[in-house]
């Protein structure tokens, strides 16, 4: 793969390249034109999801210029960037949660498994079985810990028994690293738990349904260091079976978890690549600029 | 330099605490205002409660009198038949007139005997009628009965008469009050629970007019009411709150909405009146129409608190059950509305005790002529609590004034229980998130 120079993504990119300038950049670089074109490596073999030339508008506002990227299957990667540079945006757009916001204009191709979920034919429904999504803030539903898991499975009709939906929850709870802390309570509300446990609920929950795709949208910004490395450890063996797309303002946590990396300002993907390499060499002077600590 | 921050920061210092004192004595007035305020309010709810069962308490007793009955066989049966039909018919006035002139044999003449029997309630003839209707056996016998006083001679016993005043001021003249003190001196005359306030009708007799078909007509209306308002008003909401687009027509619909909350009630009556019963034709003075009337009148509220309580739900419980991949229907009905649920039942039943003590627009669907019969279905003539407080409150008889009060009383303890329900429901059904 051309790993070395700027990937360019055939029929989407207009033929001139796009260059602007941003305002941060402008500020602590006067007089120097920085260009935004995604530089790094924006394809992987056989992706799960990819996305070419996705624009996002919020009314009048450009949340996403001209975003394009591949997710990989069984790897983590970290999106990054300063607030309000549309990681999350971008993540939203993968489960299409987006379409909950009225104003909010999706333009671009982004495809499952080679199926583009934008299609009138794509049901919304079964598109999020499938793109399970972890939120910033752990939001159990205010029941049981066994329903909160087993509503998934039954709103989708997963399951036929009882017995079978006993063991979608134990199975789930054990992924997520949750079952030994709570059977013996399953019955007590899933508010009733810790921070770092209603988060590790809201990613069994993700599970029970068996999704091909996890999105996190900073799963570990409103816990303690001890519950993040507990997330941080089970994000990391639920790569074996699961793609999984993780929004974080923590670098240190993108490097710790993440195989791949991109880097997100002002809406533009400035970066994409391998985390080590991102986080070691990176190729764009904005990167370096947020990793470094000169801005973000 | 560092002085200099010194001499600064000592001035800072006394700055702010002569600043200090300034901000507590401003806080002490405005606790100060506070308080006079929350003492004020309850004075005025002291006061009313006060003066509400003061004056009403007596409308839950009523003044009897005792009397020797003799059931002569020639007046009621004079054909020895005892057909039902012929007792019914039969002269059960003439009984109580007996007895009284057996009590008072010295009164002779024509106008004093007509006084006289004016002491007793005409409801005593309907009490007699009852007895031997539904014994006939009596007939021929003799029976000590406790009889309805007629409202002067109870207002006299409750203490409502002065006796000072001249006898030409009182409504109660010398000879009735000597009456009633003779027969006060035997035990002939006492003070009994009221049952009849609490099971007959409307009546122009104060002493036999009672709340129950006033009770029967709110609590139809409100079924009706509640039956029509709270579902359509939390669909409404749930649609406008959850699935409506916003554009300008649903802000159209909100705006208006709010404006129809504070539209005087009587005009809803109007409408009611146009609407319902000249264009519709349902009957006039039916608790149907009312609750039809009262529940445009409650929907705005129901809708306004159910959005609201749709509104308090936080948005996480929506992303999430969206997340796992819930229908709109399905994040609605599984998570939103039962946390949304115990909001909307307050709402609900705070529009119904409004509901409840609403008169004028009932005024205006002749929910206020006078009627004696409980109702017994939805479209039977009715009356209701507000409006027989109104009624009788323009009535011109003293007995009425403890009556109206009466009534108020038994209204206020139906918003208490409502209220009540609302404060249950709302801690039953709350669940935290």
């Amino acid at each position: 793969m051309a790993t070395e120079m700027a990937t360019k993504v055939d029929g989407v990119r207009p033929s001139t390249p796009r260059a602007i300038v941003s305002a941060a950049a402008d500020e602590s670089l006067p007089g120097e034109r920085i260009e935004t074109r995604t530089v790094g490596q924006v394809t992987v073999a056989d992706p799960v999801m990819s996305a070419r030339g996705v624009n996002v508008h919020y009314g009048d506002k450009h949340a996403i210029k001209d975003v394009s990227i591949d997710i990989g299957r069984n790897a983590v990667i970290a999106f990054i960037g300063p607030s309000g540079c549309g990681k999350s945006t971008f993540l939203r757009c993968l489960n299409r949660m987006n379409d909950t916001i009225d104003s909010a204009r999706v333009d671009g191709e982004i495809t499952l498994d080679g199926q583009d979920i934008y299609d009138r034919r794509q049901d919304v429904v079964q598109l999020r079985a499938r793109v399970g999504m972890v939120f910033q803030k752990p939001n159990p539903f205010p029941k049981s810990i066994y329903e909160n898991i087993a509503y998934g499975p039954r709103i989708h009709g997963l399951v036929a028994h009882r017995a079978d939906l006993d063991e979608v929850v134990q199975t789930s709870l054990q992924k997520a690293g949750l079952w030994d802390e709570v059977k013996d309570r399953l019955e007590h509300p899933g508010t009733g738990l810790s921070g770092g446990q209603q988060q590790r609920l809201c990613i069994a929950r993700a599970i029970a349904v068996d999704p091909e795709v996890i999105l996190m949208d900073e799963p570990c910004s409103a816990l303690d260091p001890i519950a993040t490395a507990r997330i941080e450890d089970l994000i990391d063996e639920l790569r074996q079976n699961y793609a999984i797309v993780i929004v974080t303002h923590n670098m240190q946590q993108a490097a710790r978890v993440s195989q791949r990396t991109a880097y997100f300002h002002l809406g533009d993907l400035v970066e994409v690549g391998a985390t080590d390499q991102v986080f070691t060499n990176p190729r764009h002077k904005l990167t370096e600029d947020y990793i470094t600590g000169r801005f973000g | 330099m560092s002085d200099a921050i010194d001499a600064r920061a000592r001035t800072s210092q006394q700055k702010v605490a002569l600043g200090l004192r300034r901000r507590y004595r401003a806080e002490r007035r405005f606790r100060a205002y506070g308080l006079t305020a929350v003492s004020v309010g309850l004075l005025f709810v002291v006061f009313l409660f006060a003066s509400i069962i003061s004056k009403g308490y007596t409308a839950f007793e009523q003044t009897f009198i005792r009397l020797d009955v003799d059931y002569a066989a020639d007046v009621l049966d004079p054909a020895g038949t005892r057909d039902p039909a012929a007792l019914a018919d039969a002269n059960y006035l003439a009984l109580v007139h007996q007895a009284l002139r057996a009590k008072f044999p010295g009164v002779t003449e024509r106008a004093e005997l007509h006084k006289l029997y004016g002491i007793v309630s005409g409801a005593a003839e309907g009490t007699l009628r009852e007895r031997v209707l539904g014994n006939p056996r009596l007939v021929g016998s003799h029976e000590t009965l406790w009889l309805l006083a007629d409202d002067h001679i109870d207002m006299l016993v409750k203490g409502n008469v002065d006796r000072n005043l001249p006898a030409s001021d009182r409504s109660v003249d010398d000879q009735e009050l000597g009456w009633i003190d003779a027969l006060s001196a035997a035990g002939g005359v006492a003070v009994r629970f009221n049952l009849k306030f609490f099971t007959s009708g409307d009546s122009r007799e104060p002493e036999q007019a009672g709340v129950r078909g006033a009770v029967m007509g709110s609590l139809l209306t409100l079924l009706v009411t509640m039956v029509l308002s709270f579902p359509i008003g939390v669909a409404a909401a749930v649609y406008l709150e959850e699935f409506a687009p916003k554009n300008r027509l649903t802000d159209v619909i909100e705006v208006n909405i709010n404006n129809l909350a504070a539209v005087p009630s009587i005009v809803f009556g109007l409408l009611g009146l146009a609407m319902f019963i000249e264009f519709f034709g349902l009957p006039r003075s039916a608790p149907l129409v009312g609750g039809l009337v009262l529940t445009l009148m409650t929907l705005p509220t129901i809708i306004i608190t159910s959005r609201a309580a749709l509104k308090a739900v936080p948005p996480s419980i929506r992303e999430a059950a969206f997340g796992m991949g819930a229908s709109p229907v399905q994040t609605v009905t599984h998570h939103v509305l039962p946390l949304a649920v115990p909001g909307m039942l307050t709402g609900a039943i705070i529009g119904m005790a409004r509901a409840l003590g609403e008169s004028a627009p009932l005024l205006m669907i002749g929910m206020v002529a006078f009627i004696a019969d409980v109702p017994k279905s939805l479209t039977d003539p009715a009356t209701v609590l507000p409006v027989q407080v109104y009624l009788w409150a323009s009535s011109p008889e003293r007995a009425f004034v403890e009556r109206t009060s009466g009534a108020i009383i038994v209204l206020l303890a139906f918003l208490l229980v409502m209220n009540g329900a609302a404060v249950y429901l709302r801690s039953r059904f709350e669940r935290r998130w």
